[in-house]
């Protein structure tokens, strides 16, 4: 019987011949990722060790990363704590792949760990982040964990007692119309299965439309996989996975790439022709709330975001650029943009997009999660609507229980902050 | 056990919800109780008031503690004391709680509303109120391991002294 690309990246992490779904295994972690909240694992961790006479050092330093981006620079004097504290621990610890809020390596932690090339086809990695599932674009099995669980990973340098998940094989055919993109296959999809259609199931991503998708776009597919309960998503590496990271990541050691077999065995397989989508929104306030743009009626815009690790690259800025330059953002609409990292900041600046974007109206954030998760750099007021690149919308999620947040894709978000209500970007705006 | 409903809530229950991303600054376990549910007003007046007693149970449907990994969202409940029965959870929200020792029960065909009275036992519950029972589903083993030592420091704590000892 043939395998998943799960099943063999869980057999080789843990030593054995082979592994089935429902086995518990422990497999062995090559990259364990927090961020702000480290300042929680740390505290956890000092407990493992409290009373064993055992001095509290990480298993290797070399394959801890912690990113600051959740709030940058601090919002408050508490989280400035937060930092202050995990920058010493990092410095005691000698943790290597730590990235401070600085414009020469920092950004959204989704975003830092394939750029610098800490994600390799075939890893395990974990990460206190649910958004872990994004790094399954380059091959790799990577979900999210609690701080407590990552105190025990920072202890022994294996997760304990994971159980290895079943598998949804999804199947995307078809060329994309133009300005419909990634975001909207994967919100199509999470319409399809539901928040929950995917609870402790892997999403491995298969067909032609995936093998020509850049990095980004499968980013994207994996960073998304969650929000429709999947523990991972996951694209067999390829050559575009070995492109990007020669080329863009700077990877030069010798690459395991790990695939599924032809015949291994799915819990469900389905099928999606990507030349028959529209843009797709998810409606307040669940991500599961899908309908295409023209179902949408006329909602009236406040703020648009484009940023965060789902939809934050080079390529997003590019198509909102492209849509924007030489037009204004509509008078009471305010747009942020939040590069997913300086480098991608520094493309955007170097290519004129961000001067595009600027002399439209828009305003330019410092890369990092931003308004994302509702803690600071651009709230919404009370029954105000946001139309977000992001990807949650919960009540609250956006700093105000109160308001309401639209997901969309960047040409979406883009060709709407023009008219000010939410609008199709294929029907040209004038 | 016997205890009462104080909370009936539907499916998709997010980790935003339960402790909002404003508050994740705060992270001890100490600290994180007084923000549980804080945008359910009432209830989060009735919790820092403590009208609620220790082993009150929040009911919900499907897919409890979708969202964000954040354990405060564990953490919170957790420091009242509260039993949480939902007909499924979101993965790594289970895992937390499993961690932190907070109370989950999976009951997928659960039919309470707020105030029934409930009698809680290992295969069963019994809505008292109604007169119904419903099935417990086990938590996995793999779970049930991390509970049975106490929770995962815990574990982890064992584990590490037994690879010491080896070394
Ligand atoms: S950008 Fe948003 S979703 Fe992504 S890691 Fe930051 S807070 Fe989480």
């Amino acid at each position: 019987m043939g395998k998943t690309i799960v099943e063999k990246i869980l057999a080789k992490a843990t030593g054995q011949a082979s592994v089935k779904v429902g086995d518990v295994v422990e497999p062995a972690v090559d990259v364990a990722m927090s961020h702000e909240n480290g300042a929680l694992v740390i505290n956890q961790f000092l407990d493992v060790y409290k009373g064993t006479g055992l001095k509290p050092n990480v298993w290797d330093p070399s394959k801890i990363a912690i990113i600051f981006d959740h709030r940058v620079p601090a919002e408050s004097a508490k989280t400035a704590t937060n930092q202050k504290k995990i920058r010493e621990f990092v410095a005691a610890q000698g943790i290597e792949k730590f990235h401070d809020i600085r414009g020469d390596e920092g950004g959204i932690c989704h975003q830092i760990l394939p750029e610098n090339g800490y994600i390799r086809p075939g890893n395990i990695v974990v990460g206190t982040d649910s958004h872990t599932t994004s790094h399954g674009a380059l091959g790799a099995f990577s979900f999210g964990i609690g701080a407590t669980e990552m105190a025990s990973v920072w202890t022994l340098g294996t997760v304990l007692n994971v159980e290895v998940p079943g598998t949804i094989k999804v199947v995307v055919n078809g060329e994309l119309p133009k300005l419909v993109s990634p975001k909207d296959i994967i919100l199509h999809l999470i319409g399809k299965l539901s928040a929950q259609g995917a609870n402790f199931k892997v999403i491995e991503f298969h067909g032609d439309t995936i093998r020509k998708m850049s990095t980004s776009g499968r980013l994207t597919l994996c960073n998304m996989s969650v929000e429709a309960g999947a523990t991972s998503g996951i694209v067999p590496p390829d050559s575009e996975t070995e492109r990007y990271l020669r080329e863009e990541a700077g990877v030069k050691d010798k690459l395991d790439m790990i695939v599924p077999d032809g015949d291994a065995k799915y819990e469900q397989v389905i099928e999606i022709d990507a030349s028959k989508l529209a843009p797709q929104i998810a409606c307040p306030h669940t991500v599961d709330n899908v309908k295409s743009v023209d179902k949408i009626g006329e909602v009236k815009v406040n703020q648009i975001v484009i940023g965060s690790c789902t939809n934050g690259r080079i390529d997003d800025i590019e198509i909102a650029a492209t849509i924007l330059k030489g037009r204004k953002v509509a008078q009471d609409t305010r747009m942020l943009i939040f590069p997913a990292s300086w480098k991608i900041y520094k493309e955007a600046m170097a290519k004129g997009y961000l001067l595009d974007l600027i002399n439209a109206g828009a305003t330019i954030m410092n890369p990092g999660c931003g308004c994302c998760l509702g803690v600071h750099q651009g709230a919404l007021g009370d029954k105000e609507v946001s139309l977000s690149t992001t990807n949650r919308n919960f009540k609250g999620r956006q700093g105000n229980p109160n308001a309401d947040v639209y997901l969309c894709s960047p040409a979406v978000a883009a060709a709407s902050a023009i008219t000010g209500i939410i609008s199709d970007p294929r029907k040209g705006v004038n | 056990m016997k205890t009462k409903v104080v909370l009936k809530l539907g499916d998709d229950i997010s980790t935003d919800a339960i402790y909002p991303g404003r508050f994740m600054a705060t992270v001890l376990p100490t600290e994180t109780p007084q923000y549980a549910f804080i945008d359910y007003k009432e209830f989060n007046t009735k919790l820092i008031s403590k009208q609620i007693p220790a082993n009150s149970v929040i009911v919900a449907d499907n897919n409890f503690g979708c969202g964000s990994s954040r354990e405060q969202a564990a953490s919170t409940l957790k420091g009242w004391e509260l039993i949480i029965v939902a007909k499924n959870y979101a993965r790594i929200f289970l895992q937390n709680s499993c961690n932190l020792g907070l109370r989950t029960i999976i009951c997928p065909i659960i039919e309470a509303k707020e105030n029934d009275e409930l009698e809680i036992k290992v295969t069963e519950i019994i809505n008292l109120t109604s007169g119904k029972k419903f099935a417990i589903e086990p938590l996995p083993k793999a779970r049930q391991d991390i509970i049975d030592a106490g929770g995962l420091i815990a574990y982890t704590r064992k584990k590490l002294l037994e690879k010491a000892t080896v070394h």
